[in-house]
């Protein structure tokens, strides 16, 4: 689970952005010892900005981003760290910036 | 089979995005004075032809130096107010510059300008490009430029298309606007287009 926290009076893109030049919340894992099987993001609410005729798809305020990982059955048993990268692209009501690519760090213990 | 736990630790944290962003260094709002303003920086940036548009090239014009990106949707609400200034005032000496910050280039660019019929001219820029005018971090920042080629004012973010309007036509009527510095004085702060010049002014 990745929790974010976004600027009061800003928004991100959701995952699924409503216009195809928008740049998605896209969040992925480095291979590692687990293997994302699949991503669990919230619904994103649809928001009318001054500068867009049409609502957006965005996340604003504190959410998260759920991964599934899978455990192949060789995995080795113990503590793993799990690394991968978070790309967003941020917006308030009249202006935006550059969009960004985070590292991410998870520690996880892998049980038999 | 294994189990994965998640480790207490790393579950509480939280990344706190859109957090370094900071304003401009440059105050943004009305038209500077003629003695408060400041020449602006030059560059030497390519059109989707390919060839060099040289902001020294434009002396004796006001010029609108619009930052923006295909991702931006403030970008996107002026872009129809710049292609009706660029029809409208054109030919009494106004141009606007569109230098797109896009990190792929013209693959979002090319496109873009042909779905929004953009009429002006617009150029891929770059980190160097963006330092010189006050390392640009928000999108639209925009500089509007006397026939001197000083900056007259600059807008960060989305404002009033009357704003740019009421400049504009001040601008283009303002006798002060159109009187070019001896050399040196007012020449535009070239940095990055060594060399490169086009023979003519647009």
């Amino acid at each position: 689970m990745l929790p974010l926290d976004l600027r009061p009076g800003y928004h991100v893109n959701s995952n699924t952005p409503s216009d195809e030049y928008l740049i998605p919340l896209r969040l992925t894992w480095n291979p590692g010892p687990l293997e994302a099987s699949g991503f669990a993001f919230p619904q994103p609410r649809m928001e009318k900005y001054s500068f867009s005729e049409k609502p957006l798809s965005v996340f604003t305020g504190n959410f998260q981003i759920v991964t599934h990982f899978k455990a192949p059955a060789n995995a080795a048993p113990g503590p793993a760290t799990l690394t991968g990268k978070l790309r967003y692209q941020a917006c308030n009501n009249s202006m935006c910036l550059a969009p960004k690519t985070l590292d991410v760090t998870q520690q996880v213990e892998i049980v038999k | 089979m294994s189990r994965i736990h998640v480790a207490a630790a790393s579950a509480a944290l939280a990344f706190l995005l859109a957090s370094c962003s900071r304003p401009s260094s440059l105050p943004t709002g009305e038209l500077k004075s003629a003695a408060q303003r400041k020449p602006a920086p030059n560059f030497s940036l390519k059109d989707a032809d390919g060839n060099a548009v040289n902001l020294a090239d434009y002396r004796g014009k006001v010029v609108l130096v619009n930052f923006w990106a295909t991702w931006c949707g403030p970008c996107e609400a002026e872009i129809p107010w710049f292609i009706e200034f660029e029809k409208k005032y054109k030919d009494q000496g106004f141009a606007v510059l569109g230098v797109s910050m896009d990190d792929d280039g013209w693959k979002s660019v090319r496109p873009y300008v042909a779905s929004h019929k953009i009429n002006y001219r617009i150029m891929i820029g770059s980190e160097v490009v963006s330092q010189q005018f006050g390392e640009i971090e928000s999108l639209p920042t925009s500089f509007v430029l006397d026939r001197a080629g000083r900056i007259a004012s600059n807008h960060i973010g989305l404002v009033d298309k009357v704003d740019y309007q009421n400049e504009i036509v001040k601008l283009l009527e303002d006798p002060k606007s159109a009187a070019v510095p001896d050399a040196g004085a007012g020449e535009l702060a070239g940095v990055t287009s060594a060399g490169v010049r086009a023979g003519q002014r647009p």
